[in-house]
């Protein structure tokens, strides 16, 4: 199956006759600033964890066309289930960046009200949100709502039993949920080689649903693959996978060390890819943009830097209670027991030990 | 038995798992070893550095990203007279392979009346102390004492490890070896020639008469602190080093708290149902006469392990075994 692509790294626009997509030039202005600020952030936080303020990172560099385009493609009541690096799609949805860092700098598990914007918590083991995803979808089915689940997930992620289990689920339910698979290729030091031999994007054949194979660094792309699945879902039809062809630029985290595993020009090779240059350049040269649109941008991603590295470094250790805080709903007695005798227990530094 | 004692270099317990890996793949042909990352990247603690260079792709092999099918095709491999020997990532992501465990691999020689050997060692870096996101912190060791079947054993360090992943590559029963990763750094002598105990004898390592603090892994060094901490006291506290979790070894706790009297189990995992209630019942059927208070436990929270800012309160710490020492001496 060809690669779905509206835009080429030259920044040349295409038509493709099974994902039309019109956009306004204040659209596409609106996508490159998401694209741009998120990269911004997310390399703050790179810089935050090498200054020690965070414990780790896991960057979405190169990820960005795929994290807007698809999570631009939502609508405020459909829902989102990510894994850990969606940083894109989480601006997307209205998240606060500063959510995002919390659990990276280990002040919490994630914390954020996942209704508030349809945005599911980030989940670090590789496979369970999947199957979230299509209960959700499920329930938003039998309740008869006009909207559906954008799931995400890796390469590396597609190799985990409760993915095929999501899919099956999917498809005998019909689900209004679209599977959208960043194959960044690689999961830490694997290749995606080493996952399939086969494409992702044909593995729902054998399922019974549609897949589509999209450029992973086109913006457009991704929005207008994502989109028709998503109402294609929400027209009841059920479920599409989207496996989008991209690059993780950086470490799989900051821990990480690629160099061990991976060779540096093949780095470079998607760098000439770069999400953002692409549409940069179709920008310009339909003069969609001009000096100042760009300026204005630069300036308001350094106040988002400046807002998440104050956010950050502001954030307060929290109260050792908070250990024992919403383990359940209701009173549980060990918990009480066991949060009863801590307490007494740092009671007796507070009294003996200096103010 | 009685060779000379050789002292090697100093090693870190990476190190000395890496030759212990090393070894046993180039002493059996029919040793494995799968796990996610483990080859080029030599795992994600450089545990197998250098291995898959050494011994090929067909016997360090990256497996795709699904620990159910690691354990799973480990179980097959064993059928057919292999000894693999797999890498759980992280504690946290043992549970997909959780089913492959504890129905199928702890259960398969009983089933067949002993025609069917599993000889499979799950190695998992466990335990917390590195500022570590959610799930790469815990420690799921009573799972898998209660699951019969199992052998697991946990070393505490760099010698002990060497020899004990020896002993459970050998073991012709399934082994879940459990890697305190918060030591895997701690460098300590490795004897290369001379095996310090059988797998599954627990160890006195520091002797005292006043109190026996038992631990395993991760926690024996913090209880080797509190033995010295309590000498600065005038209290003889007595370090037993468990290694094994199942089977335990009674025989020397109940042996050391004959003598001592009183005693306080330390573990990282949480209280609540952990490997300490187990021994606590024990030593109280076996020696409650001999008992100058009741058994102590110092562990973790019945909470989940909490963000890495708050890990020092969860873990025991010097102080809270200080103050169960105290309690025993209180009673
Ligand atoms: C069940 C489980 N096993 C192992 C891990 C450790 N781990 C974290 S990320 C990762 C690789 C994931 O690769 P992929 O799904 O391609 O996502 P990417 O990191 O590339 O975004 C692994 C093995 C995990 N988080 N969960
Ligand atoms: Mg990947």
């Amino acid at each position: 199956m060809e690669l779905v692509q509206l835009l080429t790294p030259e920044g040349e626009r295409f038509e493709h006759p099974d994902h039309p997509l019109e956009t306004t030039p204040e659209e596409l202005r609106g996508l490159y600033r998401d694209m741009l600020l998120t990269r911004r952030f997310d390399a703050e936080a790179v810089t935050l964890q090498r200054q020690g303020e965070l414990g780790l990172w896991a960057s979405l560099l190169g990820q960005e066309a795929a994290q807007i385009g698809s999570g631009r493609a939502t609508c405020p009541d459909d829902y989102v289930f990510p894994c850990y690096r969606e940083h894109g799609v989480a601006w997307t949805r209205g998240v606060d960046p500063l959510n995002l860092l919390g659990m990276y700098r280990g002040v919490n598990h994630g914390g954020w009200d996942p209704d508030a914007n349809n945005f599911h918590l980030y989940t670090i083991v590789i496979g369970p949100p999947l199957l979230h995803a299509v209960g959700y979808a499920m329930g938003m089915a039998r309740e008869g709502a006009d909207s559906a689940v954008l799931a995400y997930f890796g390469d590396g992620a597609s190799s985990q039993g409760d993915v095929a289990e999501a899919f099956t689920f999917a498809t005998v339910n019909a689900a209004p949920v679209v599977f959208f698979c960043q194959n960044n290729q690689w999961a830490i030091s694997t290749p995606t080689s080493h996952q399939t031999r086969a494409p992702i994007h044909r593995r729902s054949a054998g399922w019974g649903f549609p897949g589509i194979h999209v450029d992973g660094n086109d913006v457009l792309a991704c929005l207008a693959v994502t989109r028709s699945a998503l109402e294609r879902a929400r027209r009841g039809e059920g479920p599409t996978l989207i496996e989008a062809h991209t690059y993780r630029m950086g470490p799989h985290a900051t821990s990480d060390e690629p160099r061990r595993y991976r060779d540096d020009s093949e780095r470079q090779t998607w760098e000439a890819k770069d999400p953002l240059l692409r549409l940069r350049a179709h920008l310009e040269k339909h003069g969609h943009t001009d000096a100042a649109y760009f300026e204005d941008l630069a300036q308001e991603a350094e106040q988002l830097a400046l807002r998440v590295r104050e956010g950050v470094r502001a954030m307060p250790d929290p109260d050792p209670a908070a250990m024992f805080r919403h383990v359940y709903v209701d009173e549980h007695a060990q918990v009480s027991e066991e949060q009863r005798e801590y307490e007494a227990f740092q009671a007796t530094f507070v009294q003996e030990g200096p103010q | 038995m009685r060779e000379s004692r050789q002292v090697f270099e100093k090693m870190t317990m990476v190190g000395a798992l890496n030759g212990a890996l090393r070894d046993a793949l180039d002493e059996d042909p029919k040793v494995v070893v799968q796990g996610e990352d483990i080859g080029r990247l030599g795992g994600v603690f450089r545990v197998t550095d250098g291995l898959q260079h050494r011994f090929g792709k067909d016997r360090v092999v990256d497996s795709p990203l699904a620990e159910s099918g690691i354990v799973g095709t480990a179980i097959g491999l064993a059928l057919r007279g292999f000894r693999p020997v797999v890498e759980i990532q992280f504690d946290g992501f043992v549970f997909p392979a959780f089913n492959q465990i504890v129905t199928q691999l702890a259960k398969m020689h009983a089933r067949s009346l002993g025609k069917v050997r599993l000889p499979v060692v799950v190695r998992i870096p466990y335990g917390g102390g590195i500022g570590a996101i959610e799930h790469h912190s815990e420690s799921p060791e009573a799972y898998f004492m209660h699951t019969a079947g199992l052998r697991v054993a946990s070393p505490a360090t760099a010698d002990d490890a060497y020899w004990m992943l020896r002993q459970a590559i050998a073991s012709d029963d399934p082994v879940i070896f459990l890697e305190p990763k918060r030591r895997y750094w701690d460098k300590c002598e490795v004897n290369l020639t001379t095996e310090p105990a059988p797998l599954h004898k627990a160890r006195v390592v520091r002797p005292g008469r006043d109190l026996t603090l038992a631990a395993y892994g991760p926690s024996v060094k913090l209880c080797l602190a509190a033995a010295e901490a309590g000498a600065a006291e005038g209290r003889s506290l007595e370090v037993l080093d468990l290694r094994s979790l199942s089977p335990l070894d009674t025989d020397t706790v109940e042996w050391s708290v004959r003598r001592t009297r009183r005693m306080v189990v330390v573990h990282e995992a949480p209280v609540f149902v952990g490997a300490g209630a187990e021994i606590a019942a024990r030593v109280q059927e076996r020696c409650f006469y001999h008992l100058e208070a009741p058994v102590l436990r110092v562990g973790g929270f019945h909470a989940p392990y909490p963000p890495s800012r708050l890990e020092e309160e969860y873990l025991p710490g010097l102080d809270r075994v200080m103050h169960a020492v105290d309690q025993a001496f209180a009673s």
